[in-house]
């Protein structure tokens, strides 16, 4: 049964299995077992994640081929969502009237991208990627009436998800179930939902091919695989899912702006998740956007402690810095790339495997 | 680029022929712009704007394309060499401020110059370092080159902030540098002027040293065949980390007449120009300088000409630039031969 | 008999995780022609790339003038006086006829005598000297390739298959120029397909095939015994003509 949700594609490590499991369980009962707004908010920004840098995986780790334009279509989502509900209407209809627009527009602008760069050869598509986003990110704070601007967007969203709205009338477990709790949910369903769906992508023949090709493009090529439409699919399917995590995450903040979806502070944050959790396995992705996320927010107080006890040294201090902190994260990230290219998940296969050949 | 014919005795010389068309271009957008703008003094205006900011990006792309068409590396990295020029520009000029506003050429260049000299040498020790420590070990491998490189530029910003503090620095021109030449109706502002001696002068420079000397001849040669620059008897290697080297002192030259331009220094600006440069080296031909040149110039022309006429667009102007030179030439105005 | 300049012994060469040479072993004497003959992919190329360092050896010794250079880098490998004509000629087609020459020259400035040689080899060149080499036809180009081996004097020529696509009259200059050059105290190691043109010019030979020698003699040995031809190279010179 479980073997058939995850497409059979197993944790292979005891101890993944188990970080996996606690962070699975931990999500699920997020709202019952860490009752306070903020921290329903960084449980829902992680699950939002583990969506985000899962779809970034399958073209990083699975296709071979880097892209910087992940946060676009993350960006196209949440803004589809948040001008229709701003603009038009809050509520379902408008949810997928916005989200709808969104995703067309993502599939569209990833296939022609896919179309246009990827013929050449990799390099470019991370040039293009690049040019491509940071254009969109620009664009997206001049157009000030449609965008909001740098300000960004307020807005109303489906009354179920307000933070007044009430389920029941009573308590459940001990907790109300408000709107805050069910926009959980939703993100919570919709994010593993989609993730055992791409965990099937990477394991159908499709998948398979993907791989072929990282592999070997030009051996996949004597086969007969046209990899540049192998390779362009896989980039719209990787812009579809980020897309819904955009959605998902102007569901959840109601507010969007270009910090939180276009910067390309978060395409690098998304960089970190996929390549410290393991490549080419979307289980790292888990790991790494859970880990990553934990260390963002309580990195940052370790730091500005440290910082302050280190206040009499020279340069030690602004080196700990809590705002220091990607410093830090861009070294372990460097380090992982030469030491650790499988990432977490990776080494802790591999121990597993040794242990069991002992 | 293509040689000239010197043969005299053309009596079955086989015809070659040199590739003008995408010099045609520079002249064209400019010929369209006038009538677009319907405003002489504006026009030129604009034209002189455009090509100070082409060939200010000419100085930052020369050598990453360079670098790419030697050896197959793309540096994306190389915006850190432009904003650590830009801080050490700053540091050294920002001390003797006033040198910088005193009404006198002499003392404005006597800080000008060590600045920019500062930057350069900061800048190519840095690439030195950098080549050998973050790329040397994975030649060959793009994508980790690509995560590296990228790594590492996250790493330099954030040592820039650890260093230079986290706020901006606002870096006023020199004094003699501010205005402009008023001739009739037309503004020539004397900062860009400069900008364009500069960068002339650097692409010339460049072009001296790829067709005059036996080290450019290398240089060229080895972006062809490397394996047959080494069977030659050549270590391509110490070619690669000179050239490595000089392309990172020229983007901090680059930066720091950057930050000039902008009158400020800050963190992020090698990554923001960075985006440009990759258009540029794209519409040029990775690895082609002639091509880098041309690609600088248009994209500086376009991006002042629609800034004019259409301000929101200007940042897409230049992607809808790339892709038109792609839907004519895919690898670019000048595709490097390879094997 | 004098020490060969070039010795192989037991040379093995992977290319990633294919096995493509299993124990070479051949000799090059000194001021002689060797030709290395056999079929198609049976690893001739392969030899002379690992001679000249652009693959690595994985095991074995090859000993130039007494001295192992596997392990040593292409370029020091080439300062040692080993020049390369590679299959695909790799001359630089951006560069002209003038500027390949110059590079292939690295102790200094073009020696006159030697280039009127060359014009005499091949006057195209001469006719040439200021185009890209590009624009030269594919006998030309080879010409040019030769012409960058020997544009100073090297002690011992690693050609890989030059008459290939040639017309025959230029083949015949071909064959003037590697006699001349032996004269010149050059030694030459040949990979050939064509069989006749081999026999013009070898003095020794090696056959091989899937990645071995096969056989070792003299070229006058092999080129009367038709027996032997289509046993080792499944061809005979007959129907080759």
């Amino acid at each position: 049964m479980l073997h058939a949700i995850l497409s059979g594609d197993v944790p292979r490590s005891k101890v993944l299995a188990a970080a996996l499991a606690l962070i699975f369980f931990a999500l699920l009962l997020a709202p019952f077992v860490f009752p306070t707004v903020n921290a329903l908010n960084v449980a829902g920004k992680i699950c939002i994640f583990i969506l985000l840098a899962a779809s970034y995986d399958l073209l990083l780790g699975y296709t071979g081929i880097v892209s910087f334009a992940h946060t676009m279509f993350f960006g196209i989502g949440a803004y589809g969502v948040a001008i229709v509900m701003g603009r038009v209407a809050p509520d379902w209809g408008g949810v997928l009237l916005g989200g709808g627009i969104a995703i067309a527009l993502s599939v569209a602008l990833a296939a022609l991208i896919g179309l246009f760069s990827l013929r050449v050869r990799a390099i470019f598509f991370a040039m293009i990627t690049l040019a491509v986003a940071s254009a969109f990110a620009i664009l997206a704070s001049q157009l000030s009436t449609l965008t909001g601007g740098e300000d960004g967007l307020n807005y109303r969203v489906p009354e179920m998800l307000r933070p007044a709205f009430r389920l029941f009338d009573g308590e459940i477990l001990g907790i109300v179930i408000n709107g805050r709790v069910m926009a959980y949910y939703l993100t919570f369903a919709v994010s593993l939902l989609l993730f055992l769906l791409l965990l099937r992508v990477v394991n159908s023949p499709f998948g398979r091919v993907l791989q072929a090709i990282r592999e070997n493009e030009f051996r996949a090529e004597a086969i007969g695989y046209r990899t540049v439409h192998y390779r362009t699919l896989a980039n719209c399917l990787a812009a579809a899912v980020a897309t819904v995590a955009g959605m998902l995450l102007a569901l959840v903040l109601r507010y969007t702006n270009p910090d939180t979806t276009l910067s390309f502070t978060i395409m690098m944050d998304i960089l970190l998740m996929v390549v410290i959790g393991g490549m080419g396995t979307l289980y790292g992705s888990v790991l790494g956007a859970t880990l990553f996320l934990l260390a963002q927010l309580y990195l940052k107080d370790v730091m500005g402690a440290a910082s302050a006890a280190t206040s009499g040294v020279p340069l030690l201090p602004s080196l700990l810095h809590p705002d220091r902190w990607l410093l830090w994260f861009g070294l372990l990230f460097i380090a992982s790339v030469y030491f650790f290219p499988t990432g977490i998940v990776g080494r802790l296969r591999s121990l597993a495997q040794r242990h069991r050949l002992l | 680029m293509t040689a000239t014919v010197k043969a005299a005795t053309a009596d079955a010389l086989p015809q070659v022929r040199t590739d003008r068309l995408p010099l045609l271009i520079l002249p064209v957008v400019m010929l369209l712009a006038l009538p677009a703008i319907f405003d002489v003094p504006a026009w030129l205006t604009l034209t002189l704007a455009g090509l100070a900011m082409g060939m200010m990006i000419f100085l930052m792309a020369s050598g990453l394309t360079l670098v790419f068409g030697l050896m197959d590396v793309l540096n994306f990295g190389h915006g850190a060499f432009i904003s650590v020029g830009a801080f050490v520009g700053a540091s050294v000029m920002l001390p003797l401020a006033a040198w910088m506003q005193a009404d006198s050429f002499a003392l404005n260049m006597a800080v000008l110059l060590p600045g920019i000299l500062a930057a350069m040498l900061v800048s190519g020790a840095l690439g030195y370092g950098f080549e050998r420590i973050v790329i040397a070990p994975v030649y060959g491998q793009h994508l980790k080159q690509i995560l590296i490189t990228m790594g590492g530029l996250i790493v330099a910003e954030q040592a820039i902030h650890v260093v230079w503090g986290p706020d901006q620095i606002p870096l006023p021109r020199p004094t003699s540098l501010r205005g402009a030449f008023i001739i009739g109706d037309v503004a020539i502002e004397k900062y860009r002027l400069l900008a364009v001696a500069v960068g002339l002068l650097v692409f010339l420079a460049m072009m001296l040293v790829l067709n005059r000397t036996k080290l450019g001849l290398l240089i060229r040669a080895g972006v062809e065949n490397r394996e047959m620059v080494e069977s030659l008897g050549y270590r391509i290697k110490r070619l690669f980390v000179g050239v490595f080297v000089a392309g990172s002192a020229l983007a901090g030259l680059g930066g720091v007449m950057w930050a000039l331009y902008q009158e400020t220094v800050t963190a992020s600006m090698g990554m923001q120009v960075m985006v440009l440069v990759f258009i540029v080296i794209i519409i040029g031909g990775l690895g082609s300088v002639g091509g880098c040149f041309i690609g600088a110039l248009l994209v500086g022309l376009t991006a002042n000409y629609v800034g004019f006429l259409a301000p929101k667009l200007a940042l897409g102007s230049n992607i809808l630039l790339m892709v038109l030179i792609l839907l004519w030439r895919p690898q670019g105005l000048y595709p490097v031969a390879r094997r | 008999m004098s020490e060969p300049i070039l010795s192989l012994r037991g040379l093995n060469t992977h290319i990633a995780q294919y096995h493509i040479l299993h124990g070479v072993e051949f000799d090059v004497p000194r001021g002689q022609l060797t030709m290395l003959l056999g079929r198609n992919g049976a690893g001739k190329t392969t030899t002379l790339r690992s001679i000249m360092g652009l693959w690595r050896a994985s095991a074995g010794e090859i000993l130039f003038e007494g001295r192992n250079i596997a392990g040593l880098s292409t370029p020091e490998i080439a300062r040692l006086g080993i020049a390369y004509v590679p299959e695909s000629m790799a001359i630089f087609a951006d560069l002209t006829v003038k500027e390949n020459l110059v590079l292939a020259a690295r102790n200094g400035p073009l020696d006159g005598a030697r280039l009127d040689w060359l014009f005499g080899l091949f006057p195209a060149m001469k006719r040439f000297w200021t185009l890209p080499a590009g624009v030269l036809s594919g006998g030309q180009k080879q010409m040019l390739a030769v012409s960058r081996a020997i544009v100073e004097p090297r002690k011992l020529l690693l050609v890989d298959e030059p008459s290939k696509g040639l017309a025959p009259s230029i083949i015949a200059n071909m064959i003037t120029a590697f006699r001349e050059l032996k004269q010149g105290d050059t030694t030459i190691l040949l990979v050939e397909q064509n069989f006749n043109f081999a026999r013009q010019l070898g003095d020794s030979v090696a056959v091989m095939d899937d990645g071995r020698i096969v056989h070792r003699g003299s070229m006058a040995a092999l080129a009367s015994d038709a027996g032997l031809q289509q046993k080792l190279l499944g061809l005979s010179l007959d129907a080759h003509q």
